[in-house]
């Protein structure tokens, strides 16, 4: 029983680290339909920016407890100055091309961000794990669980739920949900395709940074961060089906759970339970979990 | 368009004939200039994860190393201006992005950088990849850092060396240390990561385990992916298995988020920690280092070097260089270069003072020893082509007075204590109970 319990609490807390960053990358593609690799550069953007801010308010003597303020005013930062420079700098001047182009322009933002990040910050490592140590610690099943952990499942759950409220119970939701369906229908209608295409890839990027900046207490930030967080959000965005929140939410905690199974019974299928379980749903829902069919345009 | 003998004589005016004079005369003396230059690729990772633990610092120490070479200011024997009065000249490359792409970065620097050396590669699988085309292309090649023991335990070289010992040393040295400092040991957990230096040094530990702590037991046995950064559940594995020691030969960013992480629950206040390659973290991490912990360097390198004339220089000069003490990567970089320049001098002495031909300068290096700022380096293995050297391990300890982590109850293993002998491979050695090993 406390085993179980374990790998549930396990499962849960990596699919709330998971769930905030594949928000973003569902959110960018439901909306723009673009596959963004940068997506994980934006993740390391905020991880440093966090981590500076952070580290610049504990050397002023502000309590830890502040600093997931900064955390968050980090990843609104980096949204605010990196979404428009990319969606309206570079991005815009692809839309209506193939989509693979698009994939490939995203992929040299994510070698030029990485690049950029270096000269940035160096290579030296960054650390601010007083706030990681600022929230207690918890014991369940057994187990001494770190009360930002904890935070963190409350955060995403935050997040998950704010942005499905902000969709279809607003009305600026659903000018977003009609841009989703279709760009040139919502425009013939009046809507602002392109404010609405900048405003969306900046929640996208505001939800990587936001991932970032949040994991940047638990590890030491240096180069090489943005790499292994795109590759497996993008296995949750499949899973739930691209460009959908619910699937995104879904396929976090498919992923966290498979992988806490398998972590705590056979190791060695770490990274396997959770591939195993991708090709299993695609198998059976080639779309992912919560994609709908949609009609193609002739 | 005919060119006469008029035109000629108006365009060879005095000063287009002075300038014609110089051209000559620079072209005749070019092969004389190109021999007064060695030109060294140095390959290390300068972007990605392994940079900020591996690459950089590496590449740093070989800045500060050439430049003092260069100025004839390193210590006797190495004293003279570059490499027997040639001059250094040094390529750096990166190492990042697969052994493909490193196979590519070989062959560029041996043919249009026209390197006379390369001194390279942390990455075991990179180091598996380059060495057959070097020796294919018959160049040298100086291995200085990777770890696996399979390069010359599996194939035999000519052109390519490697001036650094391999990782059974690491582990070996750890578990001996542990039974001379009578740990009790029952069971224990391990984490290493899943590529060949996480396997390679798993293997290794619960082989020296099974000989100096028979009947010894493994509970938990977890290979997260390299660069996982994330070990909640891992931890929480660990935690349900309890045992006497823990195990792990994570390094970098994955060894820094996993101490951050397992210190965070408590893991160190119930496992005690045993880490094979773990000084490079502690300058970084300072006081979130837990006290107790048991590491190597792979290598007598930074809090654990030898007192010599040598090493107080190497240290001073790139603390000075850098504001942080040189830890195992400029380390493993300086023996690299040191026994390069000791291999190139040698090679010149025996060429009656001209620069050498490949030939001449891995015949030089073949079987030699040389003192290093980490004690002597001797190519024992491998035919002359695989280094061996000392040890060391110790335990940490955060020094609030000097505000930087400090290593206390230090021992040190002997070359011959902790490596396989020539005639052996280091798994059978091992699984044979160290046959031929002379420890103190």
């Amino acid at each position: 029983m406390n085993l179980l319990l374990t790998i549930l609490f396990d499962g849960i807390t990596y699919a709330s680290w998971l769930f905030i960053v594949a928000l973003g990358l569902t959110l960018v593609f439901g909306v723009l339909k673009i596959l963004n690799i940068a997506h994980g550069s934006f993740y390391a953007v905020g991880a440093y920016a966090g981590a500076s801010l952070v580290g610049w308010l504990l050397s002023i003597q502000m309590a830890p407890a502040f600093s997931l303020v900064a955390l968050f005013a980090a990843a609104v930062a980096v949204s605010a100055v990196l979404a428009p420079l990319t969606e309206r700098g570079l991005l815009r001047m692809f839309y209506g091309r193939d989509e693979v182009l698009l994939v490939l322009v995203t992929y040299a933002m994510f070698l030029m961000l990485e690049d950029i990040t270096k000269l940035l910050w160096g290579v030296n490592p960054y650390y601010v794990s007083d706030t990681y140590q600022a929230f207690g610690t918890l014991h369940i099943a057994g187990q001494s669980y770190v009360g930002y952990d904890v935070l963190l499942i409350g955060l995403a759950t935050g997040c998950g739920l704010l942005t499905w409220w902000v969709l279809n119970r607003t009305r600026q939701g659903k000018i977003v949900t009609a841009v989703i369906h279709s760009a040139e229908v919502a425009a013939s209608m009046g809507v602002n395709v392109s404010r609405i295409y900048t405003l969306a890839f900046m929640c996208g990027v505001f939800f990587a940074a936001l991932g970032g900046a949040l994991t940047a207490p638990m590890i030491s930030v240096q180069p090489g961060l943005s790499v292994g967080v795109i590759i497996v959000s993008f296995a949750v965005v499949i899973i739930g089906g691209l460009g959908s929140i619910e699937g995104a939410a879904i396929g976090a905690l498919i992923v966290g759970l498979a992988r806490a199974a398998a972590v705590h019974i056979w190791p060695p299928a770490e990274l396997f339970s959770i591939y195993v379980v991708m090709a299993v749903i695609l198998m059976f829902r080639p779309e992912g979990l919560f994609q709908r069919i949609q009609a193609r345009k002739i | 368009m005919e060119i006469t003998a008029k035109k000629w004589r108006k365009m060879l005016r005095p000063q287009w004939r002075k300038a014609l004079w110089i051209t000559a005369l620079a072209i005749t003396a070019g092969p004389a200039l190109a021999q007064e230059t060695f030109k060294i690729g140095i390959v290390s990772f300068l972007s990605g994860q392994a940079a900020e633990s591996f690459g950089v610092p590496a590449v740093n120490g070989a800045k500060v190393l050439i430049e003092a070479f260069n100025k004839g200011q390193a210590p006797a024997p190495y004293n003279k201006p570059g490499f027997g009065g040639m001059k250094i000249e040094a390529v750096y490359v990166d190492e990042a992005g697969g052994a493909t792409k490193q196979v590519q970065e070989l062959r560029n620097l041996y043919e249009r950088e026209k390197v006379d050396a390369v001194v390279g590669y942390v990455g075991s699988g990179d180091c598996l990849a380059v060495a057959p085309v070097a020796e294919e292309m018959k160049r040298f090649l100086l291995l200085y850092d990777c770890g696996t023991p399979r390069i010359f335990e599996e194939n035999k070289y000519q052109y390519v060396f490697r001036t650094a010992s391999h990782a059974a040393m690491d582990n070996v040295s750890l578990a001996r240390y542990l039974k001379a400092r009578n740990v009790r040991i029952e069971r224990y957990n391990m984490i290493n990561q899943d590529y060949a230096w996480g396997q390679d040094s798993r293997k290794d530990f619960m082989l020296a385990m099974e000989q100096l702590y028979k009947g010894a037991k493994v509970e938990a046995d977890l290979l997260p992916k390299f660069g996982a950064g994330q070990y909640g559940t891992e931890i929480s594995a660990l935690s349900t298995k309890p045992a006497d020691i823990l195990h792990s030969s994570l390094w970098g960013g994955d060894l820094q988020a996993f101490i951050l992480q397992a210190s965070a629950r408590g893991v160190f206040q119930k496992q005690q920690g045993v880490f094979s390659a773990a000084d490079h973290v502690l300058p970084a991490l300072g006081d979130k280092m837990p006290n107790g912990i048991i590491l190597g360097a792979r290598g007598a390198y930074g809090l654990m070097s030898p007192k010599s004339a040598l090493n107080d220089w190497w240290y001073g000069l790139y603390e000075k260089a850098y504001n942080v003490y040189p830890v195992q990567a400029p380390y493993r970089m300086a023996q690299a270069l040191l026994g390069l320049k000791a291999a190139a001098e040698k090679a010149m002495a025996a060429n009656g003072g001209k620069k050498p031909t490949q030939e001449q300068l891995a015949a030089a290096l073949r079987g030699s020893q040389w003192e290093s700022p980490a004690g002597t380096i001797r190519m024992a293995l491998g035919d002359g082509q695989q280094a061996i050297q000392e040890t060391a391990i110790g335990k940490t300890r955060y020094d609030a007075a000097r505000k930087m982590v400090v290593l206390d109850d230090i021992q040190r293993f002997s070359a011959e204590c902790v490596n396989p002998p020539a005639n052996m491979k280091s798994e059978d050695w091992i699984k044979a109970g160290f046959p031929g090993a002379k420890c103190q």
